[in-house]
């Protein structure tokens, strides 16, 4: 039962996050379609941080670290492009583009490595020791970006021109939105289904369990290494994306803030749940947008909605629309 | 004599200067139950971890189906075939019976890396899963939340989780606790039947069940095995008697 209702809130959810900007559209407001863009791309990220912590229970407070790669990633290949200066010369000649499916696989597969080799040495701690290893590996990204001169520095990266999308006009709002919205909805199909798949179930387990899965001759570690990687990949598409949103890469892709608002979503739309963060990501901006040109001390009120939730919703928005989780068969 | 499935070769193992395990030599033999009793703080829970393989014994060897595991972790003695239930019942709470099931099945099957298929959708993994509560008498349940399960009920779905495995040996510490006399009754029935398709290794403080079940009987006492024999034999022991035993028995 709750289950089917659960549904129909995250159908509900997407066609407001979908009718929003066409509406925008129409009526000739670009600024609104951007804001609905920004919460697309950064509810991505939070989709692919859902995965290591509502599945896998590891709360990484390291995941701006993957979402930074994917922003630098554009950054380092739109700049060697729009300077007309190779990446590379010495041993093989590589050089930058503006195509954004190139971008994309770049972004994913970097962020990928990296979240093996920080997965790798993470996971062998737990708990609040896991979360400090994470938040250390992301300060060490964020300095290092901003003590990186050729790349911008602290000041980070201008983009003249958004990238290429073939067949689009991605300097149009809307058809920029398109492609964040179709890469928001792809990222939430593969957590869905992954969600319930073999590896899934394992993952699950491994959360609530380590010695159970152990038991049944699987290795946790390696189990939860995975949906680490996965969960980076996913973060670093977003981050490339956003990147691409705002012209502009800088250090703050990095911080350790940005992880903890990817957090910040998931607790508001709720821990494991699928659309929580995109509820969590589109709260977030709306109230940014909104309670920020009242006050520069908005995120007050954000603290006392995540005490309200934390306290009496725990399974967050999500949850207080459509009801406890039911065991998914 | 057949050989044995299991082996310890004089394994011993220290706490600082306390000998938790002091040259243990036991040998499970296929289709027998042998029981493994003693005292609290005998030692019991020490020698099955090492059998398990969360801790590695300071000295001796383990031996499981022909292979030296003493080095090996608990993952791989699970894949050797090593089926294990929990004294205090370590499952995924938040799962339904049947996923933990299915959870069993997906381990003996292996194919984890598979991202896309519906695990509980998968029909060959969900009838293994229902065969094996159907046979620990938990099928009516396998929606629920294995949170809601009485005690009881847990130790007959770790039971259930480990048949999945399809072992070739059992090692269960002490799975009639907290069930109650008739369920007691029924699971000693139950692991009657389960002998003959791979032996087991059972640490139990119900005697009235050991002493039904148990082919062998082993006594630990200060971590040391001081007998090993039939449970007649056993209780006609002097030193078990004087050691563990006590008057009543």
């Amino acid at each position: 039962m709750t289950m089917i209702r659960e549904t129909y809130v995250n159908a509900a959810i997407m066609l407001l996050l979908l009718g929003i900007p066409v509406w925008a559209h129409v009526a000739g407001q670009p600024f609104t379609i951007t804001l609905a863009t920004k919460v697309a791309i950064l509810a991505m990220a939070g989709v692919g941080l859902n995965i290591a912590l509502g599945l896998g229970g590891m709360v990484s407070l390291g995941h701006a670290v993957f979402f930074g790669i994917g922003g630098y990633s554009m950054g380092i290949l739109a700049h060697h492009a729009q300077t007309f200066t190779p990446l590379m010369e010495v041993p093989l000649l590589i050089e930058g583009t503006k195509f954004m499916p190139v971008i994309w696989v770049v972004a994913v597969a970097v962020s990928a490595l990296v979240a093996l080799a920080i997965g790798a040495l993470s996971l062998r701690t737990g708990g609040v020791y896991f979360i400090m290893i994470t938040l250390a590996f992301g300060q060490m990204f964020y300095y290092f970006a901003i003590s990186w001169p050729a790349y911008g520095g602290e000041d980070g990266l201008s983009i003249f021109v958004r990238n290429d999308f073939p067949g689009l006009n991605t300097l149009v709002p809307i058809q920029f939105f398109a492609i964040a919205f179709v890469a928001l909805s792809l990222s939430l199909t593969l957590s869905h289904l992954i969600a319930r798949s073999r590896f899934g179930l394992a993952l699950g387990a491994a959360r609530q369990n380590a010695e159970r899965v152990q038991t049944v001759g699987l290795d946790p570690m390696r189990v939860k290494l995975v949906a680490f990687v996965i969960s980076g990949a996913i973060t670093g598409l977003a981050g490339a994306l956003f990147a691409d949103l705002n012209r502009f890469v800088a250090p703050t892709m990095f911080s350790w803030h940005l992880s903890g608002e990817l957090i910040i979503f998931i607790i508001l739309g709720g821990i494991g749940r699928l659309f929580g963060p995109v509820v969590g990501a589109g709260l977030f901006i709306l109230l940014e947008h909104f309670l920020g040109g009242l006050s520069e001390f908005w995120l007050i009120y954000v603290g006392a909605i995540l005490l309200g939730v934390v306290l009496f919703a725990r399974g967050g928005l999500i949850g207080a629309l459509s009801g406890r989780e039911v065991a998914h068969d | 004599m057949t050989e044995p499935i299991l082996r310890t070769d004089s394994i011993t193992k220290y706490f600082g200067a306390v000998k938790a395990s002091q040259d243990v030599s036991i040998e499970l033999r296929p289709g027998e139950i042998h029981a493994l009793i003693g005292p609290n703080g005998a030692g019991k829970s020490t020698l099955i971890k090492q059998i398990a393989g969360n801790m590695t014994p300071d000295a001796g060897r383990i031996w499981f189906d022909g292979r030296d595991v003493t080095q090996l972790g608990t993952v791989a003695r699970a894949r050797a075939g090593l089926g294990r239930t929990f004294q205090i019942s370590s499952l995924a709470m938040e799962y339904t019976v049947l996923q933990n099931v299915v959870l069993g099945a997906l381990g003996r099957d292996g194919g984890v890396m598979s991202f896309l298929r519906p695990a509980m959708k998968d029909k060959a993994l969900v009838a293994e899963a229902e065969a094996a509560l159907e046979r620990v008498g938990l099928i009516d349940l396998k929606s629920t939340r294995t949170a809601d399960l009485s005690h009881g009920q847990r130790r007959q779905l770790e039971v259930a989780v480990a048949l999945t495995l399809r072992p070739k040996a059992f090692l269960m510490d002490e799975p009639m606790a907290g069930l109650g006399a008739s369920g007691s009754k029924r699971l000693t029935g139950f692991l009657d039947g389960l002998r003959a398709e791979a032996p087991i290794l059972l640490v139990e403080h119900d005697m009235d069940a050991v002493f039904a079940l148990a082919d062998r009987i082993s006594v630990l006492v200060y971590g040391e095995v001081i007998a090993t024999g039939t449970a007649a034999e056993i209780r006609a022991n002097p030193d078990v008697r004087t050691a563990y035993l006590g008057e009543d028995a």
